[in-house]
């Protein structure tokens, strides 16, 4: 067994492209739960339109790959409207049931046969992002240290993702400590002392959910710039819950806490992927595991690290545990 | 602790010559409510046929537990909405109008079970009371030189308030670490941010030790003298009688008595409630026993 590939691949898992889009996606979430206390479980939605507006608008539609994007961030701020005007004067948790909901009627509705002339149905569209590449300044060939090596592409990907992730998080950082950041945590805590204080609690909401919504839909771009393809499959309920896992172990509510946290992620899930898959290989488990188990035992694995994170971090890793002892009635 | 003069200073002034009577017209009300009712299925929490509030008064709202005191100031401050009524604050028609456009018109309210924001430090707190921050609007808050003058004056003036209410030293404490008495203080201070022309305190003395009691009592009068209209729900008789240019009774949803300190300590129908609900009176008074209202000491 190579354990310094495993390694590698880990590594390279922390800072790959779907780490950069994870923690994009996560840190709309973290505005979104983590600064305002609004239960979304549909981020994926905002994905998922983020991603099909590149798709459609250049392969059905023939335009321009950054008219694309603007689509499909437009339809994030659309998604999040309809979402919030009809839930977010009620309780939290008629967004929660909307929100997951969405996502579902979403993905169901883009494979349809009915949308297919648009979204390609199940078969999803491809091949979309040419002009994104034809950017790459990196010459074909591998770039990296020993084991630790990406392809130009994807180095490509990885830095317009990275710099993304930085850009975001200082704009995030910027309104949430501003005076309109402080609305959102004081909605966060309670809405009626806020409303008690003159503030428009349900205009406060619904900026958040359309912020949060639009940085969900850049994950999605680029999700769906990243691999040349979308399909209505890979964007199921569990992605939100993979963001969700992410913003718990970086620390929700803080700045770092998504970055954090996807890294980790996507440690854990790429290094037990390449270990499990080896030791298969080298015959350690016998015939108690094999090549097809490891999909899903990598994601035990990040339960379990949850978990435990849980009993020894309860406020995530960056997260203040001084919070949590908190008596916030 | 002791009672201030119950005789009307100044500010009760203008009460004089005012019958003591429910649903009285006042010479200069502020507050003006007419035929509110709130029904909880088959409970009426709330039903005022007519009450007015003069402004610059201190004006106590007594009455049982269960009496319909926190309902009725969820009511006026369109924090609940009634099956019927309307209401004015400072002539302006308020039925229907949002909880925070009440708040922004001047007519602020402290909540019974305080909501204090535990995760934002106590500063944070009251600075989130300041209204018209250009900071809370979306594009101008990612630019810090736009706001941070203001922001700068906010926090002079929080930080007057917490040196006024004695909790200075908790400034950069999460509010989620305070007893239940700062807690208190501290919605009262971050409700005076908001810059209330009503203040509408909803037993703001519950769970203060009692030598804050005698200071906040001080603020509060002195914020009326400052022409500030307060509303106080209070149970205990010896600081109403002592602090009150006027008092309103509730019982059982409706205004059973109105007049100044001395007239509702003798009212009949008063005395009539409170020892009608005797039962349920304990737990939340004050160590008088408002069933004798005429026993407690006028302290000259
Ligand atoms: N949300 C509610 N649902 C049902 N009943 C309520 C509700 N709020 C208050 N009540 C009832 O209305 C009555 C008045 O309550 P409240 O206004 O809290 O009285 P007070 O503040 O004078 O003690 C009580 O009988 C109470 O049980
Ligand atoms: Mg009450």
């Amino acid at each position: 067994m190579d354990f310094l590939s495993i390694l590698g691949n880990g590594v390279r898992g922390m800072f790959g492209p779907e780490a950069a889009i994870y923690a994009i996606a996560a840190i709309g979430l973290n505005v979104h739960f983590g600064y305002t206390g609004l239960l979304n479980f549909g981020q994926v939605a905002f994905m998922l339109v983020g991603a099909y507006g590149v798709a459609v608008s250049v392969a059905t539609f023939g335009w321009s790959l950054w008219v694309g994007v603007l689509v499909g961030l437009g339809c994030a701020v659309v998604l999040a409207l309809i979402l919030g005007i009809p839930t977010l004067r009620l309780r939290g948790d008629y967004l929660a049931i909307a929100t997951i909901a969405a996502g579902e009627i979403l993905r169901y509705f883009y494979r349809s046969a009915y949308a297919e002339p648009l979204t390609g149905g199940v078969y999803g569209l491809r091949q979309f992002a040419d002009p994104f590449f034809e950017l790459n300044p990196f010459p074909p060939g591998r770039y990296g240290i020993g084991p630790i090596d990406f392809d130009s592409r994807s180095l490509w990907v990885m830095t317009v993702g990275w710099i993304l992730v930085v850009l975001i998080s200082l704009l995030v950082f910027l309104l949430v400590r501003s005076p309109w950041g402080r609305v959102l945590r004081a909605v966060r805590e309670d809405e009626l002392a806020a409303r008690s204080l003159g503030k428009n609690v349900y205009s406060f909401k619904m900026q958040s959910l359309v912020l949060g919504g639009v940085i969900g839909a850049v994950g999605g771009a680029l999700l769906a710039i990243n691999v040349q393809s979308v399909q209505p499959d890979s964007y199921n309920p569990v992605t939100t819950f993979y963001l969700y896992a992410i913003l718990i172990l970086g620390g929700a509510g803080t700045i770092f806490g998504p970055i954090i946290g996807s890294i980790i992620f996507w440690f854990i899930v790429t290094f037990f992927d390449a270990f499990l898959r080896s030791a298969v290989g080298a015959g350690w488990f016998g015939d108690l595991i094999d090549g097809a188990d490891v999909g899903a035992i990598r994601f035990v694995l990040v339960g379990l690290g949850l978990m435990l994170l849980m009993a020894f971090r309860p406020a995530g890793i960056l997260g203040d545990p001084k919070e949590l002892r908190l008596d916030v009635r | 602790m002791s009672a201030e003069p119950a005789a009307p200073g100044p500010a009760g002034a203008g009460l004089a010559g005012v019958r003591p009577e429910p649903g009285v017209a006042k010479p200069d009300p502020i507050l003006v409510v007419d035929g509110v009712a709130r029904y909880f299925g088959g409970l009426r929490a709330v039903d005022v046929d007519h009450l007015e509030v003069q402004r610059g008064t201190i004006t106590s709202l007594i009455g049982p537990n269960g009496a319909g005191k926190s309902t009725f100031f969820n009511l006026v401050t369109g924090f609940d909405k009634p099956n019927q009524g309307r209401w004015t604050f400072e002539g302006q028609q308020l039925a229907g109008v949002p909880a925070y456009r009440i708040a922004r018109r001047g007519m602020v309210r402290t909540f019974q079970l305080t909501k204090t924001l535990g995760r934002l430090t106590t500063i944070e707190n009251v600075k989130l009371g300041a209204t018209g921050q250009r900071g809370e609007h979306f594009l101008p808050a990612i630019f810090r030189p736009s706001w941070a003058h203001q922001e700068r004056e906010i926090e002079a003036r929080a930080d007057e308030l917490l040196e006024r209410f004695n909790l200075a030293h908790m400034r950069n404490e999460f509010a989620g670490t305070m007893s239940g008495g700062q807690r208190k203080l501290l919605e009262m201070a971050r409700a005076l941010m908001v810059h209330p022309r009503l203040l509408m305190l909803d037993e703001p003395m519950a769970g203060v030790n009692p030598a804050l009691t005698q200071s906040l009592l001080g603020h509060i009068t002195a914020l009326r003298d400052d022409g500030m209209t307060i509303i106080l729900v209070e149970h205990d008789m010896d600081v109403v009688m002592g602090v009150s240019d006027w008092v309103a009774c509730f019982a059982e949803g409706r205004l059973i008595a109105e007049g100044t300190p001395r007239d509702i300590r003798a009212n009949k129908a008063v005395i009539d409630a409170y020892l009608g609900s005797s039962r349920a009176l304990p737990e939340e008074t004050a160590p008088v026993d408002p069933a004798q209202p005429d026993e407690v000491e006028d302290t000259p």
